[in-house]
């Protein structure tokens, strides 16, 4: 009971505290004489906001790439490029980066490919509205949570098929009769090889299936989105193609998905950015990227807190700062070709 | 970036009274050959007989329950004696249903790094409140000011302000918890504001335009009028803009209280020891000491994703409008 009170005093002094800052501020700015008073209220409405943004984002990021460039548990020793060097040589680095290249290539490719075919396939079904609700599920609940469900659903315990809790691991097991081989219990989210073959190239078998919880998350925001924009085709484009003979394969091949275009970019570059950052996933699945399944974000946390190498930790971050710029550049110009009817 | 509040979402909704058609059809495509008199009848009815075959809308419900199996079975397992959980399937329940609520008060009692369960609900509460008040509060204010008051550079900054978007909050970390652990920061021993002002600054860039582009489309007629009765900026932004910007505001602020809610990076950095964490610090802190613990694991992670799925769906339009003009945050 005693905690639940504190918790409201918590929130009430955070949001207390806010509000006085803030009546207090312009209170002070209409104390002053003109022509003050007017530059100090403009400055009470914006000037908190940009405090934010100077102090917050701008000197850390500046900050943060003078970091890259040195070396040692508190990042004071010049180091050059040499993070950089390490980065793009080191083999298990090398590795992070495969994997970063990977997730970001599959998730974006599957969840875009996944929100077409169920934005088509559902368009003005029964139940429609119920159906993408259900698949746009995943999105509303935390990636740590995700992760807890999958490795339910990943779980592997002991030989017995009959014991096995896991649903993945169940229906390997039970599949022998139809499968060719034998079926061993099979610790899924450990397998660092790709379906039993080793490469340097080619992403582990944990991987892929991390890979599957991000596209579970993120499919049903491309539905919801693509479908949005596919119901907004005019109807006498497909009516027009139709009386010319056009059959649905090819009018949705050659005028709603052409119509489209920009709203699937969109949604390519959104998941893409949002893939580049993942981190709760191997936080949540691969402990934190053992079995070689760690990303460049989550290589990025480790690094700069827990094993104390402030400097690549920073030039990681640079690197993904770098790899997002030309997604948002695309991004917005095509943002700004859907404005402007393209 | 979809830049819009108001996003064609709701199409969703209004489409589907075209849809009554039915669901006949059965072929996919392909009956209209180029020797066919054309076929004018309306095209609600045709497009739903010909898009709608049985075989999509069954593909389509297969994807979906495929999309619920996992979730379902979380949640069905919470629910299942200790004992069955470890020794067999969560579809074995329905043969063989036995419920309990043991494993809630389990998980809930469980202590992580020192403190129950329960804390870290309450720390997700007060890590979330005000890490989603303040940051929307601070945007509608610098919105405001954008829209409607004048001073040097606006436009400029205002530009500068939406290029920060770019910044991934990775950019920052290091330097933001090397300023809240000196003395320049005044609360070293809680972190908990540490984390509302972490939350804040990165949620700045995106508020603000989103924030932007719906006050600044507000009709200047009323505000005009209201300026000519000698009202403040204050009293304008108070009494004029807050309330006609709700929809606006409860759509981002919704987002952004999921966001918060579901973060585990900002927390883990600046928050310290488990003392100022939330749950999805706990969850996976369970993940890694208690990994096969399923009784504690399903029904911890299903009291982490009550807020979020009640939010879903008693707020799903709004949310919705949210997560899309959202969707780039971070």
């Amino acid at each position: 009971m005693i905690e639940i009170f504190k918790t409201f005093v918590t929130v009430a002094l955070g949001l207390g505290a806010f509000l006085a800052v803030m009546v207090g501020l312009y209170w002070l700015a209409s104390q002053l004489p003109e022509p003050w008073r007017d530059r100090a209220r403009v400055m009470v409405f914006v000037g908190p906001a940009l405090v934010l943004l100077v102090g917050g984002l701008i000197l850390p990021s500046l900050y943060t790439g003078r970091l890259s460039l040195f070396t040692g548990p508190n990042a004071n020793k010049w180091y050059g490029f040499g993070n950089f060097r390490e980065l793009f040589t080191d083999s298990d680095n090398l590795i992070v980066l495969r994997n970063t290249v990977w997730w970001v290539i599959l998730v974006t490719l599957a969840s875009t490919v996944i929100g077409i075919t169920i934005a088509r396939l559902a368009d003005r079904m029964r139940g429609e509205p119920y159906a993408k609700a259900l698949i746009f599920l995943p999105t509303a609940i935390s990636m740590v949570g995700a992760g807890v469900i999958w490795n339910f659903v990943y779980a592997t315990k002991g030989n017995d098929p009959d014991k096995q809790y896991g649903l993945l691991t169940w229906l390997w097991l039970k599949a022998e009769p139809i499968l060719p081989g034998k079926q061993d219990p099979h610790y899924w989210l450990q397998d660092r090889e790709f379906f039993g073959f080793h490469s340097s190239f080619l992403p582990g078998l944990n991987t892929l299936f991390m890979i599957v919880v991000i596209v579970w998350i993120q499919a049903g925001f491309a539905t919801v989105v693509i479908s949005a924009a596919m119901k907004g085709v005019p109807d006498d484009l497909v009516e027009a193609a139709k009386i010319d003979g056009a059959t649905d394969r090819q009018s949705f091949f050659r005028i709603v998905l052409p119509y489209v275009k920009g709203t699937i970019i969109t949604v390519a570059t959104t998941t893409l950015i949002a893939v580049l950052k993942v981190f709760d996933i191997v936080q949540t699945m691969g402990k934190g990227g053992q079995f070689a399944t760690s990303t460049l974000a989550n290589d990025m946390y480790q690094r700069s807190f827990p094993l104390s190498q402030p400097g690549y930790g920073a030039a990681l971050a640079v690197i993904l700062f770098v790899a997002v710029v030309p997604i948002v550049y695309v991004n917005a110009k095509n943002q700004r070709n859907i404005r402007e009817g393209r | 970036m979809a830049s819009t509040i108001s996003t064609p979402v709701d199409a969703t909704v209004g489409a589907k009274g075209g849809a009554q058609g039915g669901v006949q059809g059965g072929v996919l495509a392909g009956v209209n050959g180029p020797n066919k008199p054309p076929d004018l009848t309306p095209r609600g009815s045709k497009i739903a007989k010909n898009l709608s075959s049985k075989k999509g809308s069954i593909i389509v419900w297969l994807i979906a329950a495929l999309w619920t199996v996992p979730t379902f079975g979380l949640l069905v397992s919470s629910f299942r004696p200790e004992t069955q959980i470890k020794t067999s399937g969560w579809w074995f329940f329905f043969s063989d249903p036995s419920v309990t609520l043991d494993n809630y008060r389990g998980v809930l009692d469980n202590k992580v790094g020192g403190q129950p369960f329960t804390e870290f609900f309450l720390n997700s509460i007060k890590i979330t409140v005000p890490g989603a008040v303040i940051p929307i509060f601070l945007a509608a204010f610098a919105a405001y000011a954008f829209s409607w008051m004048k001073f040097w550079g606006r436009d400029w900054i205002f530009v500068g302000v939406v290029a920060l978007m770019v910044v991934p909050l990775q950019m920052t970390l290091i330097p933001l918890l090397r300023f809240f652990n000196s003395d320049f920061f005044p609360d070293k021993a809680n972190g908990i504001p540490a984390i509302w002002l972490a939350h804040s600054i990165f949620a700045m860039p995106l508020a603000i335009f989103l924030l932007k582009n719906f006050i600044g489309s507000l009709p200047s007629e009323v505000i005009e009028a209201a300026r000519v009765d000698g009202a403040s900026h204050m009293v304008i932004f108070m009494r004029i803009v807050l309330p006609l910007s709700v929809p606006a505001l409860a759509s981002i602020g919704i987002f952004q209280f999921l966001w918060v809610w579901n973060d585990l990076l900002v927390a883990k950095v600046f928050g310290g020891g488990a003392k100022n964490q939330p749950m999805t610090f706990a969850m996976v802190d369970m993940v890694g000491s208690k990994g096969n613990e399923w009784q504690l694991l399903t029904a911890g992670a299903f009291v982490t994703m009550i807020v979020p799925l009640i939010v879903f769906l008693s707020l799903q339009r709004f949310f919705v409008r949210g997560l899309l003009a959202g969707s780039v945050k971070g």
